[in-house]
């Protein structure tokens, strides 16, 4: 798989504005890009990536579990576990991740189970999220509301999450990573509990959403129609050989192999 | 400097410790110049061993240690083998807490009440034949301490099935009973085979501190141990509280006495725990599957049985006493009832009770704070992925832990010669203090695993959508974990409710609280006023326990996730 070409800032729509100030923000394009990452742990290199994500684009990583999938998740996320050692950089439109706060990325996560908060009901799941600068009451609930209805939960709002089933939950947990307004998507296997039919009509709903919003992502999974739907490039990283190889260089030669 | 945060809570919690032993281990080698001890010599310890009794007082307390525990731990392995997942583990489980929450001094008076010579039990056999006499007995302060190694027991046996009810999901019972089922095993030997192992695992430190706690223990020993001579501690407060200055040095070699006899009852249960694990191994290698346990089932819930018996009967007996008018020998109940005691005690209760609760909500809210503080720290070193939960590192835990293992005796009077001699005088804010010694490790083992098993990825959201640390901390973590949270905050509550020699010794007679008033009037022998001031004493933990299992229902809202535990 080839690395793609950076294409120019005429593709980023104008609500992507980048940082002001940067000096390198004219300079790379809009979206999402892994600038020669590199995550090791121990001295042995677990994988290496060196992509671009465009707005409305969404990357798939694909591996086997222990492939190091999630490290790179955490990685992007801002969780990495210290024991990791990761070398490159992260640019969000222009902005450099690598050195922010989870809470300053503005990267929106959506994991394997729907994570509601159960101490909230569902509109106050999704007024948690809402972002500071919308203020009032009135504003936010109105907020809620339409993103509810957009997710196709209208009505929803003062219902206790534990009572949703799997593909509600699930639609609810979108609701609530969009309304944030993330400048980009991390996806950890979000349809893998659901089954077939509404795992199709969830992955439509989500990738839909990425297009609309224009926002780069990054899905991570082992199923192959999960990256089928994502309508994107497809990178798999084959950090299971890594794990079985040895020494440091076959991991390398192993990890190689992934760009 | 996270790391130097990372050390500042355990070290806090185990300075006192440390000051107390050193300002034992100088009296005891004869150095405590406000006394006019100047040079080292070894004569506290001569005179120490020259003391009548000292051999038996000492037997005392090691047999008080290792029974109660062995009996203990063994009672809640057995009940739980027979009844894990039926209907009286449930019964068990919503028993608990008002079990948990009657210190250890009123349930002393309760048992005494029940099993004395003139108590509930001798009536029961006595008013049907007759008998117009109590019988001549000594039970209660029986020379062997049985009765004091009851009471005990009675109190422990529900902390420890507590700990066990926590621990029992991480050792994965009904897969295991069903594999084990499948091979054949009956219901008892497949739980002790499979699941006992990985229960007890998780906690060895809560059955340690019962070992620690029991060979030390001065209140319960005042109410039903033994007096001549009594078990070692208490005849080292004895020593200390004496009118002849000079005893203050044999108090401290005592104490250092109390401290070999501590470490030699941990020992020995430790040896004792290798025992067990190789008859149990012995036992897997036979096959023997004991499929037909219905007679050992029966037999197994006497233990806990009998203890929580003990304790609830123990509570109507106080009540009784504290309503009852005149009230002869045999019979069952009381001629007349009436409020006179009530009227008389309560006015006198007021202020100690008063105290009691001061001290308790701010030691127990500081441990709070100081436990969420110390898990928090460590959670953000070593960030927890899905399934592999944080710990403590051993070295933190065993300094915050080191207040339950080492026995109070052997360190308290130390804190207090200190304490003075630093010139602070006895104030709410110090006994305050001086209980978050004993409490903040009781919130700890109650809330660190809750804390570290609350899944991360939930924080992870709440970064993602742009809150910080605090926020998090406060709208996502602590709402999740409120019953844990709440239910923390009540142990510790409870814990310091029934600190007795804290609060004697650095309370120095000048704070009362409900529990030292209550153990005080244990030589006078009122029945009707200890009555009262014993179910005083169980009535604030009560009224915490009862709040922390009702309020979480309130703030959620009743929302169904909030109620998995």
């Amino acid at each position: 798989m080839n690395r793609l070409a950076p294409i120019g800032a005429a593709a980023r729509p104008a609500t992507m504005r980048s940082t002001p100030g940067k000096a390198e923000a004219g300079a790379t394009p809009a979206g999402l890009v892994l600038d020669g990452v590199e995550i090791r742990l121990e001295g042995r290199s677990l994988l290496a990536l060196d992509r671009t994500v465009l707005p409305g684009e969404t990357l798939t990583v694909m591996g086997p579990s222990g492939s190091g999938k999630s490290t790179l998740f955490a990685f992007l996320a801002g969780f990495l576990d210290p024991a990791f050692t990761a070398r490159g950089r992260v640019l969000l439109d222009g902005r450099d991740l690598t050195g922010l706060s989870p809470q300053a990325r503005r990267v929106g996560l959506m994991f394997q189970d729907a994570l509601l908060f159960p101490h909230m009901s569902v509109g106050g799941n999704l007024l948690f999220a809402v972002p500071g600068r919308v203020k009032g009451r009135k504003l936010r609930h109105a907020a809620v509301e339409a993103m509810l209805s957009d997710v196709g939960l209208d009505g929803f709002f003062a219902r206790d999450p534990a009572t949703l089933s799997g593909g509600q939950a699930a639609r609810v947990a979108l609701a609530r990573t969009l309304i944030a307004e993330p400048r980009a998507l991390l996806l950890d296997e979000p349809f893998s509990p659901l089954d077939q039919a509404l795992r199709a009509a969830t992955r439509d709903l989500v990738f839909d959403r990425i297009e609309a919003r224009n926002i780069p992502a990054i899905l991570v999974t082992h199923d192959p129609a999960d990256a089928k739907a994502a309508r994107g490039a497809i990178v798999e990283i084959g950090g299971a050989q890594a794990e079985l190889q040895a020494t440091p260089a076959a991991a390398a030669a192993g990890s190689r192999a992934a760009r | 400097m996270t790391k130097a945060f990372n050390w500042l809570v355990p070290a806090l919690l185990a300075l006192p410790v440390a000051i107390g032993l050193v300002g034992v281990v100088l009296p005891a080698f004869g150095y405590l110049p406000a006394l006019g001890g100047a040079e080292f010599s070894l004569d506290a310890f001569r005179r120490l061993l020259a003391m009548p009794g000292l051999s038996t007082s000492v037997f005392l307390s090691l047999a008080g240690g290792l029974v109660t525990t062995a009996i203990s731990t063994l009672g809640v392995a057995l009940f739980l083998a027979a009844f894990h997942g039926t209907a009286a583990e449930r019964f068990a489980r919503r028993a608990l807490a008002p079990l948990l929450a009657v210190p250890h001094a009123a349930a002393a008076f309760g048992l005494a009440f029940l099993i004395a010579p003139s108590g509930m039990l001798a009536r029961l056999v006595a008013a049907p034949l007759g008998i117009a006499r109590p019988p001549d007995l000594l039970i209660v302060g029986d020379p062997l301490g049985l009765a004091m190694m009851a009471g005990l027991i009675a109190k422990e046996m529900p902390f420890l099935l507590l700990v066990a009810f926590a621990a029992l999901p991480q050792a994965d019972p009904v897969r295991r009973m069903r594999l084990a089922a499948s091979l054949g095993y009956g219901r008892m030997a497949a739980f002790l085979l499979t699941v006992w192992p990985g229960v007890y695992r998780q906690i060895r430190l809560p059955v340690l501190a019962v070992a620690a706690y029991a060979s030390g223990v001065v209140d319960v020993a005042l109410i039903l141990g033994p007096s001549l001579p009594a078990p070692l501690a208490v005849r080292i407060v004895g020593w200390m509280n004496d009118a002849d200055l000079s005893l203050r040095f044999v108090a401290s070699a005592g104490a250092l006495l109390q401290l070999g006899v501590t470490a030699a009852v941990l020992l020995a249960f430790v040896l004792g725990e290798r025992l067990a694990g190789a008859l149990r191994r012995r036992q897997t290698v036979t096959g023997n599957r004991m499929p037909r346990d219905g007679c050992a089932r029966l037999f197994a819930m006497l233990p806990v049985g009998l203890a929580a018996g003990a304790v609830f009967l123990g509570l109507v007996a106080l009540a009784l006493w504290s309503f009852a008018g005149f009230w002869g020998f045999p019979d069952l109940l009381p001629r007349q009832l009436g409020l006179a005691t009530w009227m008389r005690s309560l006015p006198a209760a007021a202020g100690p009770l008063a105290t009691t609760f001061v001290v308790a909500i701010v030691s127990a809210g500081a441990a709070l704070l100081l436990v969420v503080w110390l898990l928090e720290s460590r959670r953000k070193a070593v960030r927890a992925t899905v399934g592999r939960p944080a710990r403590l590192p051993p070295a933190v835990a065993g300094l915050v832990y080191l207040p339950l293992i080492v026995p109070q005796i052997a360190f308290l009077f130390g804190l207090q010669v200190a304490i003075i001699s630093l010139g602070l005088t006895p104030s709410l804010l110090l006994l305050s203090a001086v209980h978050l010694v004993f409490v903040a490790p009781y919130v700890a083992l109650a809330l660190a695993d809750p804390w570290f098993a609350l899944d991360p990825r939930y924080e992870q959201i709440a970064a993602s959508l742009g809150h910080g640390t605090a926020a998090t901390l406060v709208r996502v973590r602590l709402p999740i974990l409120t019953r844990a949270v709440l239910t923390a905050l009540a142990i510790g509550f409870a814990t310091s409710v029934g600190q007795y020699l804290p609060t004697l010794l650095i309370g120095a007679g000048r704070l009362p609280t409900i529990t030292t008033e209550a153990v005080a009037l244990a030589a006078g022998g009122n029945r009707r006023v200890i009555g009262a001031y014993a179910l005083l004493q169980t009535l604030l933990p009560l009224l915490a326990f009862t709040l922390s299992g009702g309020l979480p229902r309130l703030l959620s809202g009743g929302r169904a996730g909030m109620k998995r535990p």
